[in-house]
């Protein structure tokens, strides 16, 4: 700024040179904030073709409860994605512990809670028994997973005896209907605890990326220019605020949103700055470096099958709570959805990258495009057409930045 | 007699390196004219040149066959005039059968449709002019080794070769597979098909060769023609390791102490193959700041040594003792073995160091993150911190350590590795080839970085194709082949000529 008074030719020289360190960041990070754009401008786009509707708050809600085990499995397909496997049996899982689930609450009458625990630890043992072969004795994960397809499919109708199973006790529901009580007396149209929740998660999420950014200055280890770094993160928080309200000003903020919140960030958390979660990233990057570097590597993948197998248990609970019943068909084809949301959101088919938010937001477009095309009016069988085609064209974007 | 081949003042130079330079070489109509070297020196490139694989146009100098230019595109190409190559890993696919595999790409049929009897008929006609007895129906993972390089040589045979070009053909075969092989060449030769054989077994190149021509570092040194007197291995030894050592190697003090490290009596059995043992019950020590050296040729079991020592990395149904201050130690697993102080930095950094994805701070800490972590979290800025350190110490040359290694030159991706194997805190250092594919500026960097390790009592094992570093750097050098030492020199006693000798003849040299 005041090189603009004291002479014009140090301006010159220093525009371009802030603009290519733009530019040059920009480029780096393209994927990341291109995500980001392009659902920003996918439900721009369904706004006005929608007439509104999708941003209403009774449709947020829904888009919400209908995505959250989409997003809910994202994160554990993103762990094995990135330690260079992949898992196809997640669907058939989903179905298999709604139908435990309700076995065990409807046949058996046995206490929600316990059920609940007892379906996460039959995932995790799932995603043990899945990961077993895949880790110790190689074979490929798409080989062991297809043939989990199969079998926990044919379970679940073993399970159901190809009947529905249903309704469930009312504790169970909330799991999935349920919203975070309201703690203040009348408060008119908008749930303040909801909005005040929401606040306080921007807020905290807010300080903890500026304390963040503060030490990595000090440490001069800032990449993020200045600029983008505040623009990114008032906006992030904004957002959060406006969702928010759209959500306190309907029934509040769903049980399910919350768990989905806290997952995203405890797996964020784990994937940028624990050892295991960089040690998953090395595996998948260059699985003969990693282990010369002493990790155990089958051990590494075994961990991300366990993983992958209690969240698909977790997802099935919500799903089956969502629909108050268990149905031989649940969780079919749930498997491409997640699968997809991964590689929309950057990760690489042969391991080693991807990010928890590039999956969510994956999840997220996804979910939207689902929404509001059916608000649209448009076909299922076209709206498969559009969803297959945006997979494609994400991921050859990705291929042509790289190769560029 | 004519000349089926000249290839005249070839150049080839590669970003950064000059790998052919001004190479002459001449081949007579049906002889065997041997091409010898170092690793390294060139012969391979110069292969590559002759047959198409590099194509006219990214080299200069002239290729004059049966006497006209000619201007190779592709390998295609080359073999449409009858050059044929058999590189030294085979090119044939193990689970389909010989006759698949020898008209791969050349299939015996009209219109699409393959003529198997006619097929049948003429793998029989071949295998038999290179004196195998097989059914044309076995599947080439059914055939041993040497029968491979043969199904290798008939399926030249089928493309009605005039010039055949064999890349160290014996280097994996056992001596009755090695003279069946010969034999068939000195029978081919009579039938007026001429040979370049590339190899580094003298003894053999005495029995077979016409003539032979030494390269030595991409140039051409000498040719002889053995038919008009007797070359003595001596003399091609001196042509082929011949050069003066300039000052390329950090003057060095060294101060030895007391033994550290010692292995004793290690067998490895190959991972797949466990009946061929591929270490045969080697002993050697380091002390307290020696540089030791493994001299060897590519395939003598180096790597394979220094992997299965580092946590059993290669191979199967290990034996023998490792003793680290006099005590044995266990050392079954990668864990262990940097617990106990033990890194090895491979010769594969690509594909075997690096992450190449990852950032350089990622890389660094790889094989040490309990260092910059509190129960499991990782301290970005502790990291950060460390890695800058390393950037500062090593001068890797970057524009901050959060850039991703596969953007750095060779050297720089040598320099991370490095890095990442110092801050494990070892005491013991394998270095596998420390300076492969990188440039001579690089190259000093690293050994000056070596001698200060040593300098600070650490133990420095380096293996190395290239003599010269070994014999520049190193305070005692082990020789190896075909997995047993087969010679021991103190830095005073060795020479290049020594070494070469230890190897082609395999005589044991030295105390040992």
């Amino acid at each position: 700024m005041e090189n603009t008074e004291m002479s014009k030719k140090p301006t010159l020289d220093a525009i371009p040179e802030v603009k290519k360190e733009y530019a040059g960041f920009l480029k780096n990070n393209m994927r990341e904030y291109g995500m980001l754009l392009s659902l920003v401008a996918i439900m721009a786009f369904f706004q006005v073709m929608t007439d509104g509707t999708l941003m209403q708050p009774l449709n947020l809600t829904n888009l919400v409860l209908q995505n959250s085990y989409v997003v809910i499995m994202a994160l554990g397909m993103l762990m094995v994605i990135v330690a260079g496997h992949i898992d196809l049996s997640v669907g058939s899982v989903v179905g298999f512990i709604g139908a435990l689930a309700a076995v065990l609450m409807v046949n058996y009458e046995m206490n929600f809670i316990l059920t609940t625990v007892i379906c996460l630890i039959a995932g995790a043992l799932i995603g043990a028994a899945q990961g077993y072969w895949v880790a110790f004795f190689r074979i490929p994960s798409f080989i062991v997973t297809l043939a989990g397809m199969l079998v926990f499919k044919g379970l679940t109708l073993a399970l159901l005896e190809g009947q529905s199973v249903g309704p469930f006790p009312r504790g169970f529901q909330l799991l999935s209907s349920g919203f975070i009580p309201e703690l203040f007396a009348d408060t008119g149209s908008v749930r303040l605890t909801s909005l005040l929740v929401g606040v306080a998660a921007a807020a905290i999420l807010l300080a903890v990326k500026v304390h963040g950014r503060a030490k990595q200055v000090k440490h001069g280890m800032e990449e993020e220019p200045a600029v983008f770094f505040l623009l990114k993160n008032v906006l992030f928080a904004a957002a959060i605020i406006a969702f928010s309200y759209l959500m306190a000003s309907y029934k509040g903020m769903p049980n399910v949103l919350i768990i989905m919140f806290a997952l995203m960030v405890v797996y964020t958390f784990v994937t940028n700055r624990t050892t295991i979660g960089r040690r998953v990233y090395a595996v998948g990057g260059n699985e003969k470096a990693a282990k010369l570097s002493g990790i155990k590597t089958e051990r590494v993948s075994f961990y991300t099958f366990v993983n992958m197998g209690m969240l698909a248990a977790l997802a099935g609970l919500i799903f089956a709570a969502r629909l108050n019943t268990a149905t031989p068909k649940a969780g079919t084809g749930f498997e491409l959805d997640v699968i997809a949301a991964c590689f929309i959101g950057g990760a690489s088919a042969s391991g080693g990258v991807g990010k928890v938010m590039g999956a969510v937001i994956g999840a997220f477009v996804m979910g939207v495009m689902n929404n509001g095309m059916s608000i649209m009016g448009i076909g299922i069988d076209y709206q498969q057409v559009i969803k297959g085609l945006v997979l494609l064209a994400a991921v050859f974007f990705d291929v042509y930045n790289k190769n560029k | 007699m004519s000349t089926i081949l000249e290839m005249r003042g070839i150049e080839k130079t590669f970003p950064g390196v000059k790998a052919l330079n001004n190479v002459n070489l001449a081949v007579r109509t049906g002889e065997i004219h041997a091409v010898v070297g170092e690793n390294g020196a060139g012969k391979s490139t110069l292969m590559k040149v002759l047959s198409g694989v590099y194509p006219h146009g990214t080299y200069s100098g002239d290729i004059v066959y049966q006497g006209q230019t000619r201007e190779f595109k592709d390998i295609v190409d080359s073999e449409s005039v009858g050059i044929i190559i058999i590189h030294q890993e085979l090119a044939l696919v193990p689970l389909l059968s010989i006759t698949e595999n020898l008209f791969l790409g050349n299939e015996q049929a009209t219109g699409g449709v393959i003529d198997w009897e006619l097929s049948y008929a003429r793998a029989k006609e071949l295998l038999a002019k290179v004196g195998l007895k097989d059914p044309p129906s076995t599947l080439i993972t059914n055939l041993g080794v040497g029968k491979q390089q043969l199904i290798e040589i008939a399926k030249a045979l089928s493309k009605e070769v005039k010039l055949l070009i064999l890349d160290e053909p014996t280097a994996s075969l056992n001596e009755s597979d090695s003279d069946a092989l010969l034999e068939l060449l000195l029978e081919l030769k009579a039938q007026g098909i001429s040979s370049i054989l590339i190899s580094h077994k003298l003894n053999e190149i005495s029995k077979v060769a016409d003539s032979i021509t030494v390269l030595r570092d991409g140039a051409t040194v000498d040719t002889f023609d053995c038919r008009k007197e007797a070359i003595s291995e001596d003399r091609i030894i001196q042509n082929m390791v011949g050069r003066e050592m300039a000052d390329r190697y950090p003057k060095r003090e060294p101060h030895i102490g007391e033994t550290i490290f010692e292995v004793k009596q290690w067998r490895v059995h190959h991972p797949i193959h466990p009946e061929r043992v591929v270490i045969k019950d080697i002993d050697f020590h380091v002390r307290k700041g020696e540089i030791v050296g493994i001299a060897g040729l590519m395939g003598a079991g180096r790597t394979e040594l220094a992997k299965s020592i580092f946590g059993r990395a290669y191979g199967a149904k290990i034996s023998g003792e490792v003793h680290l201050h006099g005590k044995k130690v266990d050392l079954s697993t990668i864990q262990k073995a940097i617990n106990h102080g033990i890194a090895y930095v491979t010769e594969d950094r690509k594909g075997d160091g690096l992450v190449l994805d990852e950032d350089i701070k990622k890389n660094i800490s790889l094989a040490n993150l309990a260092a910059v972590s509190d129960k499991s979290v990782i301290d970005e800025a502790r990291e950060f911190k460390v890695a800058d350190d390393f950037r500062n110490k090593m001068r890797i040359r970057c524009s901050s350590v959060l850039q991703r290694v596969v953007n750095l030159s060779g050297g720089n991706q040598q320099k991370v590795v490095l890095s990442k194997w110092l801050f494990s805190n070892p005491e013991v250092l394998i270095l596998d080839e420390p300076t492969r594919g990188i440039d001579v500026g690089a190259k000093f960097e690293i050994y000056t970085l070596i001698s200060q390790l040593a300098a600070e009592g650490k133990c420095i094992i380096m293996i190395s194709s290239e003599m010269p570093e070994l014999l520049g750097m190193c305070d005692r050098i082990y020789v190896m082949n075909e997995g047993q030492f087969v010679g021991q020199f103190d830095a005073a006693e060795a020479s290049q000529e020594k070494i070469m000798r230890a190897i082609v003849r395999n005589v044991k040299n030295g105390e040992h």
